[in-house]
Protein backbone atom coordinates (compact mmCIF):
# COMPACT_ATOMS: atom_id res chain seq x y z
CA UNK A 1 0.00 0.00 0.00
CA UNK A 2 0.83 3.76 -0.62
CA UNK A 3 2.09 5.15 2.87
CA UNK A 4 1.52 8.86 3.03
CA UNK A 5 3.90 10.89 1.71
CA UNK A 6 6.51 12.22 4.05
CA UNK A 7 6.54 15.85 4.00
CA UNK A 8 9.05 17.96 2.31
CA UNK A 9 11.92 19.16 4.98
CA UNK A 10 13.98 22.09 5.43
CA UNK A 11 17.30 21.58 3.88
CA UNK A 12 20.14 21.01 6.64
CA UNK A 13 23.83 22.38 5.81
CA UNK A 14 24.41 18.92 3.51
CA UNK A 15 21.23 19.33 2.06
CA UNK A 16 21.77 23.06 0.50
CA UNK A 17 25.15 21.46 -0.59
CA UNK A 18 23.26 18.87 -2.70
CA UNK A 19 20.68 21.43 -3.51
CA UNK A 20 23.31 23.72 -5.11
CA UNK A 21 24.99 20.85 -6.89
CA UNK A 22 22.00 19.53 -8.08
CA UNK A 23 20.63 22.89 -9.60
CA UNK A 24 23.99 23.67 -10.58
CA UNK A 25 23.36 20.70 -13.45
CA UNK A 26 19.96 21.75 -13.81
CA UNK A 27 20.70 25.76 -14.85
CA UNK A 28 23.81 24.17 -17.19
CA UNK A 29 22.04 21.29 -18.82
CA UNK A 30 18.49 22.50 -19.15
CA UNK A 31 18.40 26.44 -18.23
CA UNK A 32 21.59 27.33 -20.78
CA UNK A 33 20.05 25.65 -23.17
CA UNK A 34 16.38 27.47 -23.86
CA UNK A 35 18.69 30.62 -23.29
CA UNK A 36 21.18 29.82 -25.98
CA UNK A 37 18.34 28.88 -28.32
CA UNK A 38 16.84 32.33 -28.10
CA UNK A 39 19.65 34.41 -28.29
CA UNK A 40 20.85 32.37 -31.03
CA UNK A 41 17.83 32.76 -33.09
CA UNK A 42 17.39 36.66 -32.48
CA UNK A 43 21.40 37.23 -33.15
CA UNK A 44 21.29 39.35 -36.28
CA UNK A 45 18.17 40.66 -35.28
CA UNK A 46 14.05 40.95 -35.59
CA UNK A 47 14.63 41.06 -39.39
CA UNK A 48 16.64 38.21 -40.01
CA UNK A 49 14.52 36.10 -37.72
CA UNK A 50 11.21 37.34 -39.54
CA UNK A 51 13.25 36.42 -43.06
CA UNK A 52 14.25 33.14 -42.30
CA UNK A 53 10.61 32.38 -40.40
CA UNK A 54 9.21 33.45 -44.00
CA UNK A 55 11.45 31.59 -46.27
CA UNK A 56 9.56 29.38 -48.26
CA UNK A 57 10.91 26.17 -47.46
CA UNK A 58 10.93 26.78 -43.60
CA UNK A 59 6.98 27.59 -44.17
CA UNK A 60 6.45 24.12 -45.66
CA UNK A 61 7.96 22.64 -43.30
CA UNK A 62 5.91 23.90 -40.80
CA UNK A 63 2.97 23.21 -42.43
CA UNK A 64 4.22 19.44 -42.97
CA UNK A 65 4.67 18.98 -39.58
CA UNK A 66 1.52 20.16 -38.17
CA UNK A 67 -0.02 18.14 -40.88
CA UNK A 68 1.58 15.26 -39.58
CA UNK A 69 0.56 16.05 -35.99
CA UNK A 70 -3.29 16.89 -37.13
CA UNK A 71 -3.15 12.75 -38.58
CA UNK A 72 -1.23 11.50 -35.84
CA UNK A 73 -3.06 12.90 -33.03
CA UNK A 74 -6.62 11.64 -33.64
CA UNK A 75 -5.61 8.41 -34.64
CA UNK A 76 -3.45 7.70 -31.13
CA UNK A 77 -6.06 9.11 -29.04
CA UNK A 78 -8.74 6.64 -30.42
CA UNK A 79 -6.72 3.38 -30.57
CA UNK A 80 -4.24 4.47 -27.50
CA UNK A 81 -7.81 4.62 -25.26
CA UNK A 82 -9.35 2.02 -26.68
CA UNK A 83 -6.48 -0.05 -25.53
CA UNK A 84 -6.30 1.07 -22.10
CA UNK A 85 -10.11 0.42 -21.68
CA UNK A 86 -9.44 -3.24 -22.52
CA UNK A 87 -6.56 -3.81 -20.46
CA UNK A 88 -7.46 -1.53 -17.23
CA UNK A 89 -11.56 -2.66 -17.16
CA UNK A 90 -11.37 -6.66 -18.88
CA UNK A 91 -9.23 -9.92 -18.20
CA UNK A 92 -8.02 -12.01 -21.40
CA UNK A 93 -5.59 -14.05 -22.23
CA UNK A 94 -2.62 -12.77 -23.88
CA UNK A 95 -3.08 -9.53 -21.80
CA UNK A 96 0.29 -9.33 -20.94
CA UNK A 97 1.39 -9.99 -24.25
CA UNK A 98 -0.54 -7.08 -25.52
CA UNK A 99 1.10 -4.64 -23.30
CA UNK A 100 4.30 -5.90 -23.96
CA UNK A 101 3.72 -4.77 -27.52
CA UNK A 102 2.42 -1.27 -26.29
CA UNK A 103 6.02 -0.74 -25.10
CA UNK A 104 7.72 -2.22 -27.56
CA UNK A 105 8.53 1.34 -29.24
CA UNK A 106 10.07 2.58 -26.50
CA UNK A 107 12.95 0.13 -26.97
CA UNK A 108 13.44 0.58 -30.63
CA UNK A 109 15.78 3.30 -31.73
CA UNK A 110 14.28 5.38 -33.96
CA UNK A 111 16.35 4.92 -37.14
CA UNK A 112 15.56 1.00 -36.50
CA UNK A 113 11.85 2.54 -36.69
CA UNK A 114 12.13 3.85 -39.71
CA UNK A 115 14.18 0.73 -41.70
CA UNK A 116 11.29 -1.29 -40.55
CA UNK A 117 8.71 0.73 -42.44
CA UNK A 118 11.15 1.58 -45.61
CA UNK A 119 11.49 -2.60 -45.72
CA UNK A 120 7.44 -2.65 -45.32
CA UNK A 121 6.65 -0.12 -47.72
CA UNK A 122 9.94 0.65 -49.91
CA UNK A 123 10.17 -0.12 -53.25
CA UNK A 124 11.49 -3.34 -52.54
CA UNK A 125 9.37 -4.29 -49.27
CA UNK A 126 7.03 -6.67 -48.76
CA UNK A 127 3.74 -4.26 -50.06
CA UNK A 128 5.80 -1.51 -51.62
CA UNK A 129 5.43 -3.33 -54.69
CA UNK A 130 1.41 -3.89 -54.47
CA UNK A 131 1.48 -0.35 -53.48
CA UNK A 132 3.51 1.52 -56.66
CA UNK A 133 1.72 -1.05 -58.93
CA UNK A 134 -1.23 1.02 -57.57
CA UNK A 135 0.39 4.71 -57.91
CA UNK A 136 0.40 5.39 -54.26
CA UNK A 137 3.78 6.09 -52.77
CA UNK A 138 3.98 5.86 -48.86
CA UNK A 139 7.99 6.07 -48.59
CA UNK A 140 9.91 9.29 -49.30
CA UNK A 141 6.30 11.24 -49.05
CA UNK A 142 3.85 12.42 -46.46
CA UNK A 143 2.30 8.90 -45.42
CA UNK A 144 5.62 7.77 -44.93
CA UNK A 145 6.40 10.04 -42.49
CA UNK A 146 2.68 9.97 -40.57
CA UNK A 147 3.16 5.83 -39.88
CA UNK A 148 6.70 6.12 -38.39
CA UNK A 149 4.91 8.93 -36.57
CA UNK A 150 2.05 7.15 -35.08
CA UNK A 151 4.75 3.94 -34.56
CA UNK A 152 7.22 6.21 -32.55
CA UNK A 153 4.21 8.27 -30.29
CA UNK A 154 2.11 4.99 -30.24
CA UNK A 155 2.43 3.91 -26.38
CA UNK A 156 2.12 7.57 -24.94
CA UNK A 157 -1.92 8.21 -24.77
CA UNK A 158 -2.30 4.26 -23.27
CA UNK A 159 0.90 4.87 -21.04
CA UNK A 160 -0.84 8.21 -19.87
CA UNK A 161 -4.34 6.27 -19.31
CA UNK A 162 -3.52 2.61 -17.94
CA UNK A 163 -2.26 3.75 -14.46
CA UNK A 164 -4.86 6.44 -13.78
CA UNK A 165 -8.03 3.89 -15.19
CA UNK A 166 -6.66 1.09 -13.30
CA UNK A 167 -6.25 2.87 -9.41
CA UNK A 168 -9.78 4.36 -10.41
CA UNK A 169 -11.18 1.01 -10.82
CA UNK A 170 -14.85 0.56 -12.50
CA UNK A 171 -17.46 0.97 -9.73
CA UNK A 172 -18.97 3.84 -11.49
CA UNK A 173 -18.96 2.42 -14.43
CA UNK A 174 -20.56 -0.76 -13.45
CA UNK A 175 -23.15 1.31 -11.50
CA UNK A 176 -24.00 2.87 -14.43
CA UNK A 177 -24.35 0.08 -16.17
CA UNK A 178 -27.09 -1.22 -13.36
CA UNK A 179 -28.79 2.08 -14.10
CA UNK A 180 -29.31 1.16 -17.71
CA UNK A 181 -26.73 3.67 -19.14
CA UNK A 182 -25.80 2.30 -22.78
CA UNK A 183 -22.43 2.31 -24.07
CA UNK A 184 -21.58 5.71 -25.29
CA UNK A 185 -24.14 7.50 -22.51
CA UNK A 186 -21.68 5.53 -19.97
CA UNK A 187 -18.04 6.46 -21.83
CA UNK A 188 -19.11 9.82 -22.19
CA UNK A 189 -20.76 10.95 -19.09
CA UNK A 190 -18.81 8.66 -16.91
CA UNK A 191 -15.15 7.25 -17.76
CA UNK A 192 -14.75 10.84 -20.04
CA UNK A 193 -15.15 13.08 -16.68
CA UNK A 194 -12.69 10.69 -14.55
CA UNK A 195 -9.53 10.42 -17.55
CA UNK A 196 -10.03 14.22 -19.45
CA UNK A 197 -7.43 15.41 -17.99
CA UNK A 198 -4.86 12.91 -18.46
CA UNK A 199 -6.20 12.12 -21.85
CA UNK A 200 -5.30 15.90 -23.14
CA UNK A 201 -2.22 15.34 -21.05
CA UNK A 202 -1.58 12.21 -23.19
CA UNK A 203 -2.56 14.48 -26.45
CA UNK A 204 0.07 16.96 -25.87
CA UNK A 205 2.83 14.65 -25.03
CA UNK A 206 1.70 12.75 -28.43
CA UNK A 207 1.40 15.77 -30.25
CA UNK A 208 4.65 17.35 -28.79
CA UNK A 209 6.98 13.90 -30.47
CA UNK A 210 5.19 14.14 -33.29
CA UNK A 211 6.45 17.46 -33.91
CA UNK A 212 9.86 16.51 -32.63
CA UNK A 213 10.26 13.53 -34.13
CA UNK A 214 13.78 13.56 -35.93
CA UNK A 215 15.53 9.81 -36.63
CA UNK A 216 12.57 7.69 -38.04
CA UNK A 217 11.15 10.73 -39.94
CA UNK A 218 14.73 11.01 -41.52
CA UNK A 219 15.05 7.87 -42.78
CA UNK A 220 11.55 7.55 -44.58
CA UNK A 221 11.00 11.47 -45.59
CA UNK A 222 13.90 11.71 -48.13
CA UNK A 223 14.08 15.19 -46.78
CA UNK A 224 13.23 16.65 -50.28
CA UNK A 225 13.38 20.76 -49.29
CA UNK A 226 10.02 22.11 -49.29
CA UNK A 227 8.44 19.11 -49.96
CA UNK A 228 9.09 15.82 -47.67
CA UNK A 229 11.45 18.35 -45.16
CA UNK A 230 9.24 18.54 -41.53
CA UNK A 231 11.03 21.43 -38.78
CA UNK A 232 13.32 19.05 -36.82
CA UNK A 233 14.64 17.73 -40.71
CA UNK A 234 14.68 21.78 -41.58
CA UNK A 235 16.95 22.44 -38.34
CA UNK A 236 19.71 19.78 -39.37
CA UNK A 237 19.12 21.42 -43.36
CA UNK A 238 20.16 24.84 -42.33
CA UNK A 239 23.06 23.75 -39.99
CA UNK A 240 24.58 21.62 -42.74
CA UNK A 241 23.89 25.01 -44.78
CA UNK A 242 25.93 26.81 -42.12
CA UNK A 243 23.23 28.88 -41.65
CA UNK A 244 23.26 28.54 -37.62
CA UNK A 245 20.59 31.59 -37.16
CA UNK A 246 18.25 29.60 -39.37
CA UNK A 247 18.73 26.54 -37.96
CA UNK A 248 17.79 28.30 -34.85
CA UNK A 249 14.86 30.14 -35.51
CA UNK A 250 13.28 26.55 -36.71
CA UNK A 251 14.64 24.97 -33.11
CA UNK A 252 12.91 28.02 -31.18
CA UNK A 253 10.00 27.11 -33.05
CA UNK A 254 10.17 23.67 -31.60
CA UNK A 255 11.27 24.84 -28.23
CA UNK A 256 8.27 26.63 -27.98
CA UNK A 257 5.93 23.58 -28.36
CA UNK A 258 8.39 22.25 -25.63
CA UNK A 259 7.91 24.84 -23.27
CA UNK A 260 4.15 24.82 -23.74
CA UNK A 261 4.23 20.73 -23.20
CA UNK A 262 5.81 21.50 -19.65
CA UNK A 263 3.50 24.32 -18.62
CA UNK A 264 0.46 22.05 -19.90
CA UNK A 265 1.44 19.37 -17.79
CA UNK A 266 1.92 20.94 -14.69
CA UNK A 267 -1.46 22.29 -15.28
CA UNK A 268 -3.46 19.27 -16.28
CA UNK A 269 -1.33 16.79 -13.56
CA UNK A 270 -2.86 19.84 -10.94
CA UNK A 271 -6.53 19.19 -12.40
CA UNK A 272 -6.44 15.80 -12.71
CA UNK A 273 -5.59 15.63 -9.11
CA UNK A 274 -8.08 18.15 -7.85
CA UNK A 275 -10.78 15.49 -9.94
CA UNK A 276 -9.29 12.44 -8.16
CA UNK A 277 -9.83 14.12 -5.13
CA UNK B 1 -11.94 -4.95 -11.42
CA UNK B 2 -12.06 -8.47 -12.61
CA UNK B 3 -13.82 -8.99 -15.36
CA UNK B 4 -14.72 -12.20 -15.82
CA UNK B 5 -18.73 -11.22 -15.55
CA UNK B 6 -18.22 -8.37 -18.19
CA UNK B 7 -20.91 -6.36 -16.86
CA UNK B 8 -18.90 -3.67 -18.81
CA UNK B 9 -19.45 -2.85 -22.94
CA UNK B 10 -16.96 -2.92 -25.47
CA UNK B 11 -14.49 -5.52 -24.40
CA UNK B 12 -14.58 -6.31 -28.32
CA UNK B 13 -15.34 -3.57 -29.94
CA UNK B 14 -11.81 -1.96 -27.86
CA UNK B 15 -9.59 -5.38 -28.01
CA UNK B 16 -10.72 -5.87 -31.46
CA UNK B 17 -9.34 -1.96 -32.51
CA UNK B 18 -6.22 -2.00 -30.09
CA UNK B 19 -5.14 -5.88 -31.93
CA UNK B 20 -5.74 -4.04 -35.00
CA UNK B 21 -3.98 -1.29 -34.47
CA UNK B 22 -1.00 -2.79 -32.57
CA UNK B 23 -0.64 -5.18 -35.37
CA UNK B 24 -0.59 -2.86 -38.29
CA UNK B 25 1.80 -0.22 -36.46
CA UNK B 26 3.64 -2.01 -33.93
CA UNK B 27 3.96 -5.99 -35.35
CA UNK B 28 4.09 -6.06 -38.74
CA UNK B 29 6.59 -3.37 -39.34
CA UNK B 30 9.07 -5.34 -36.46
CA UNK B 31 7.92 -8.45 -38.02
CA UNK B 32 9.98 -7.77 -41.72
CA UNK B 33 12.93 -6.32 -40.16
CA UNK B 34 12.86 -9.56 -38.01
CA UNK B 35 12.63 -11.68 -41.62
CA UNK B 36 14.43 -9.37 -43.30
CA UNK B 37 17.08 -10.37 -40.52
CA UNK B 38 16.48 -13.85 -40.84
CA UNK B 39 17.40 -14.01 -44.72
CA UNK B 40 20.49 -12.83 -44.06
CA UNK B 41 23.29 -16.05 -44.66
CA UNK B 42 26.06 -16.64 -42.10
CA UNK B 43 28.42 -15.55 -44.56
CA UNK B 44 27.35 -12.42 -44.74
CA UNK B 45 26.52 -12.27 -41.86
CA UNK B 46 30.09 -12.73 -40.66
CA UNK B 47 31.16 -9.98 -43.59
CA UNK B 48 28.98 -7.33 -41.57
CA UNK B 49 30.30 -7.77 -38.66
CA UNK B 50 33.88 -7.92 -39.15
CA UNK B 51 33.92 -4.75 -40.91
CA UNK B 52 36.16 -2.44 -38.21
CA UNK B 53 34.77 0.67 -39.04
CA UNK B 54 30.83 -1.27 -37.42
CA UNK B 55 32.55 -2.66 -34.53
CA UNK B 56 34.50 0.42 -33.92
CA UNK B 57 30.86 2.55 -33.93
CA UNK B 58 29.49 -0.52 -31.54
CA UNK B 59 32.45 0.31 -29.10
CA UNK B 60 32.07 3.75 -29.11
CA UNK B 61 28.22 3.17 -28.67
CA UNK B 62 27.97 0.76 -25.75
CA UNK B 63 30.92 3.05 -23.92
CA UNK B 64 29.44 5.94 -24.36
CA UNK B 65 25.91 4.72 -23.41
CA UNK B 66 27.29 2.77 -20.58
CA UNK B 67 28.52 5.96 -19.48
CA UNK B 68 25.52 8.44 -20.01
CA UNK B 69 23.70 5.55 -17.96
CA UNK B 70 25.67 6.21 -14.60
CA UNK B 71 25.60 9.50 -15.29
CA UNK B 72 22.19 9.60 -15.27
CA UNK B 73 21.75 7.04 -12.09
CA UNK B 74 23.93 9.53 -10.13
CA UNK B 75 22.11 13.01 -11.53
CA UNK B 76 19.10 11.22 -11.19
CA UNK B 77 19.66 9.95 -7.57
CA UNK B 78 20.81 13.55 -6.80
CA UNK B 79 18.21 15.57 -8.45
CA UNK B 80 15.26 13.01 -7.55
CA UNK B 81 16.58 13.04 -3.84
CA UNK B 82 16.39 16.53 -4.03
CA UNK B 83 13.16 17.07 -5.63
CA UNK B 84 11.51 15.18 -3.32
CA UNK B 85 12.94 15.47 -0.09
CA UNK B 86 13.72 19.58 0.64
CA UNK B 87 11.78 22.93 0.24
CA UNK B 88 13.94 25.19 -1.76
CA UNK B 89 12.75 28.06 -3.82
CA UNK B 90 12.90 27.09 -7.33
CA UNK B 91 11.55 23.47 -6.73
CA UNK B 92 8.58 23.69 -8.53
CA UNK B 93 10.28 25.02 -11.97
CA UNK B 94 12.93 22.74 -11.60
CA UNK B 95 10.39 19.75 -11.08
CA UNK B 96 8.93 20.81 -14.26
CA UNK B 97 12.15 21.31 -16.12
CA UNK B 98 13.42 17.39 -15.70
CA UNK B 99 10.93 17.00 -18.59
CA UNK B 100 12.15 18.78 -20.97
CA UNK B 101 14.95 16.44 -22.43
CA UNK B 102 11.68 14.43 -23.52
CA UNK B 103 9.30 17.37 -24.72
CA UNK B 104 12.19 19.42 -27.09
CA UNK B 105 13.12 17.70 -30.12
CA UNK B 106 16.49 15.32 -29.77
CA UNK B 107 17.46 17.65 -32.81
CA UNK B 108 17.28 20.39 -30.96
CA UNK B 109 18.86 19.03 -28.33
CA UNK B 110 22.00 18.38 -30.17
CA UNK B 111 22.13 21.57 -32.32
CA UNK B 112 22.15 23.20 -28.59
CA UNK B 113 24.31 21.16 -26.40
CA UNK B 114 26.79 21.15 -29.52
CA UNK B 115 27.03 25.16 -29.18
CA UNK B 116 26.86 25.62 -25.91
CA UNK B 117 30.01 22.81 -25.66
CA UNK B 118 31.96 23.55 -28.31
CA UNK B 119 35.42 25.75 -28.15
CA UNK B 120 33.79 29.03 -28.42
CA UNK B 121 30.65 27.92 -27.05
CA UNK B 122 29.61 29.61 -23.46
CA UNK B 123 30.46 26.51 -21.84
CA UNK B 124 32.38 25.37 -24.00
CA UNK B 125 35.30 27.89 -23.84
CA UNK B 126 35.32 28.06 -20.01
CA UNK B 127 36.31 24.27 -20.59
CA UNK B 128 38.79 25.07 -23.36
CA UNK B 129 41.86 26.06 -21.52
CA UNK B 130 41.61 23.08 -18.79
CA UNK B 131 41.86 21.25 -22.32
CA UNK B 132 38.84 19.58 -22.33
CA UNK B 133 36.94 19.17 -25.67
CA UNK B 134 33.55 18.33 -25.40
CA UNK B 135 31.41 19.09 -28.59
CA UNK B 136 32.84 16.73 -31.39
CA UNK B 137 34.08 13.69 -29.05
CA UNK B 138 33.03 10.90 -26.98
CA UNK B 139 32.34 13.17 -24.24
CA UNK B 140 29.72 15.02 -26.53
CA UNK B 141 28.14 12.08 -27.02
CA UNK B 142 27.95 10.84 -23.80
CA UNK B 143 26.68 14.34 -23.08
CA UNK B 144 23.71 14.15 -25.41
CA UNK B 145 22.77 10.94 -24.47
CA UNK B 146 22.73 12.03 -20.82
CA UNK B 147 20.19 14.86 -21.33
CA UNK B 148 17.85 13.07 -23.78
CA UNK B 149 17.43 10.29 -21.22
CA UNK B 150 17.59 12.36 -18.21
CA UNK B 151 14.23 12.39 -17.26
CA UNK B 152 14.27 7.91 -16.86
CA UNK B 153 15.80 8.13 -13.85
CA UNK B 154 14.40 11.02 -11.72
CA UNK B 155 11.18 10.02 -12.81
CA UNK B 156 11.13 5.99 -11.49
CA UNK B 157 13.10 7.43 -8.00
CA UNK B 158 10.34 10.62 -7.36
CA UNK B 159 7.59 8.69 -5.95
CA UNK B 160 10.03 5.90 -4.33
CA UNK B 161 11.99 8.70 -2.19
CA UNK B 162 8.32 10.60 -1.57
CA UNK B 163 7.22 6.95 -0.14
CA UNK B 164 10.11 6.11 2.32
CA UNK B 165 8.70 6.03 5.59
CA UNK B 166 11.02 7.88 7.53
CA UNK B 167 11.15 5.52 10.84
CA UNK B 168 13.58 3.41 9.76
CA UNK B 169 16.16 5.92 9.05
CA UNK B 170 15.15 7.24 12.76
CA UNK B 171 15.68 4.02 14.10
CA UNK B 172 18.77 3.57 11.99
CA UNK B 173 19.91 6.89 13.48
CA UNK B 174 18.78 6.17 17.01
CA UNK B 175 21.25 2.94 17.14
CA UNK B 176 24.03 5.37 15.93
CA UNK B 177 24.40 4.91 12.21
CA UNK B 178 25.82 7.87 10.33
CA UNK B 179 24.34 9.40 7.81
CA UNK B 180 26.70 7.48 5.27
CA UNK B 181 25.59 4.21 6.88
CA UNK B 182 22.21 5.00 6.55
CA UNK B 183 22.11 5.92 2.91
CA UNK B 184 24.25 2.94 1.91
CA UNK B 185 22.41 0.48 4.12
CA UNK B 186 18.60 1.80 4.45
CA UNK B 187 17.74 4.58 1.80
CA UNK B 188 19.68 2.61 -1.44
CA UNK B 189 18.49 -1.30 -0.75
CA UNK B 190 14.87 0.55 -0.99
CA UNK B 191 15.45 2.76 -4.24
CA UNK B 192 17.25 -0.27 -6.15
CA UNK B 193 14.57 -1.72 -7.93
CA UNK B 194 13.54 1.71 -9.17
CA UNK B 195 17.04 2.76 -9.81
CA UNK B 196 17.86 -0.07 -11.81
CA UNK B 197 14.72 0.12 -14.08
CA UNK B 198 15.41 3.67 -14.67
CA UNK B 199 18.86 3.42 -15.17
CA UNK B 200 18.37 0.29 -18.05
CA UNK B 201 15.44 2.45 -19.79
CA UNK B 202 18.34 4.93 -19.69
CA UNK B 203 20.60 3.07 -21.44
CA UNK B 204 18.23 1.49 -23.71
CA UNK B 205 17.32 4.83 -25.19
CA UNK B 206 21.44 5.79 -24.90
CA UNK B 207 21.75 3.08 -27.18
CA UNK B 208 19.61 3.99 -30.13
CA UNK B 209 19.90 7.66 -29.22
CA UNK B 210 20.12 9.21 -33.04
CA UNK B 211 18.98 12.44 -33.50
CA UNK B 212 20.77 14.21 -30.30
CA UNK B 213 23.87 12.55 -31.03
CA UNK B 214 24.57 13.24 -34.96
CA UNK B 215 25.08 17.22 -33.93
CA UNK B 216 27.46 16.88 -31.37
CA UNK B 217 29.33 13.85 -32.34
CA UNK B 218 31.64 15.19 -35.76
CA UNK B 219 31.10 11.62 -36.60
CA UNK B 220 34.48 10.73 -37.30
CA UNK B 221 34.35 7.09 -38.52
CA UNK B 222 36.27 4.63 -36.48
CA UNK B 223 36.45 7.08 -33.28
CA UNK B 224 32.82 8.96 -32.83
CA UNK B 225 30.47 7.39 -35.10
CA UNK B 226 27.49 5.72 -32.99
CA UNK B 227 25.64 2.31 -34.58
CA UNK B 228 22.59 4.00 -34.92
CA UNK B 229 24.36 6.22 -37.80
CA UNK B 230 26.05 3.49 -39.15
CA UNK B 231 22.36 1.62 -39.59
CA UNK B 232 21.36 5.21 -41.32
CA UNK B 233 24.31 5.75 -43.43
CA UNK B 234 23.63 1.77 -44.64
CA UNK B 235 20.43 2.79 -45.60
CA UNK B 236 21.60 5.67 -47.81
CA UNK B 237 23.79 3.10 -49.76
CA UNK B 238 20.67 0.82 -50.27
CA UNK B 239 22.53 -1.67 -47.98
CA UNK B 240 19.19 -2.91 -46.77
CA UNK B 241 21.09 -6.44 -45.46
CA UNK B 242 23.99 -4.71 -43.62
CA UNK B 243 21.03 -2.36 -41.94
CA UNK B 244 18.50 -5.15 -41.37
CA UNK B 245 21.16 -7.06 -39.57
CA UNK B 246 22.64 -4.47 -37.52
CA UNK B 247 19.50 -3.05 -36.50
CA UNK B 248 18.60 -6.40 -35.31
CA UNK B 249 21.52 -6.81 -33.60
CA UNK B 250 20.71 -3.31 -32.07
CA UNK B 251 17.06 -4.34 -30.96
CA UNK B 252 18.03 -7.58 -29.76
CA UNK B 253 20.20 -5.88 -26.76
CA UNK B 254 17.74 -3.58 -26.03
CA UNK B 255 15.09 -6.26 -25.46
CA UNK B 256 17.84 -8.62 -23.43
CA UNK B 257 19.16 -5.17 -21.06
CA UNK B 258 14.73 -5.13 -20.57
CA UNK B 259 14.50 -8.79 -20.25
CA UNK B 260 17.74 -8.60 -17.29
CA UNK B 261 16.10 -5.92 -15.71
CA UNK B 262 12.83 -7.51 -15.60
CA UNK B 263 14.40 -10.41 -14.11
CA UNK B 264 16.42 -8.47 -11.56
CA UNK B 265 12.99 -7.28 -10.24
CA UNK B 266 11.69 -10.24 -9.42
CA UNK B 267 14.35 -10.75 -7.52
CA UNK B 268 14.29 -7.57 -5.85
CA UNK B 269 10.80 -8.41 -4.58
CA UNK B 270 11.29 -12.29 -3.85
CA UNK B 271 14.14 -10.41 -1.12
CA UNK B 272 11.53 -7.70 0.02
CA UNK B 273 9.17 -10.59 0.63
CA UNK B 274 10.94 -14.01 1.64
Amino acid sequence: MRQTRSPLRRPTAAGWLLIGSGLFFVVTLLVLPLVLIVSSAFSAGWALFTKNLLEPDMLAAIRLTLWVALLTVPINLIFGTAIAWCVTRFDFPGKKILLAFVDTPYAISPVVAGLCYLLLYGNQGWLGGWLDQHGIQVMFAWPGIVLVTIFVTSPYVARELIPLMQAQGSQEEEAAVLLGANAWTLFRRITLPNIQWALLYGTVLTTARAVGEFGSVAVVSGSIRGHTNTLPLQVQLLQQDYNSVGAFTASLLLACIALLTLLLKTVLEYRQQKTLS
Amino acid sequence: MKGSSRVLPGFRLSLGLGVLYLSLIVLLPATTLVMQAAQIRWSELIFYFTDPRLLAAIRVTFFAATCAAMCNALLGLLLAWILARYEFPGRKLADTLVDLPFALPTAVAGLTLSALFAKNGWIGQLLAPLGVEISFSIAGIILAMTFTSLPFVVRSLQPVIEDLAPEYEEAAECLGANRLQIFLRIILPTLMPALSMGTALALVRSLGEFGAVIFIAGNRPFSTEVVSLMIYTYIGEYAYGAAAAVAFFLLLVSLLILLFVQLLQFRFRARANP
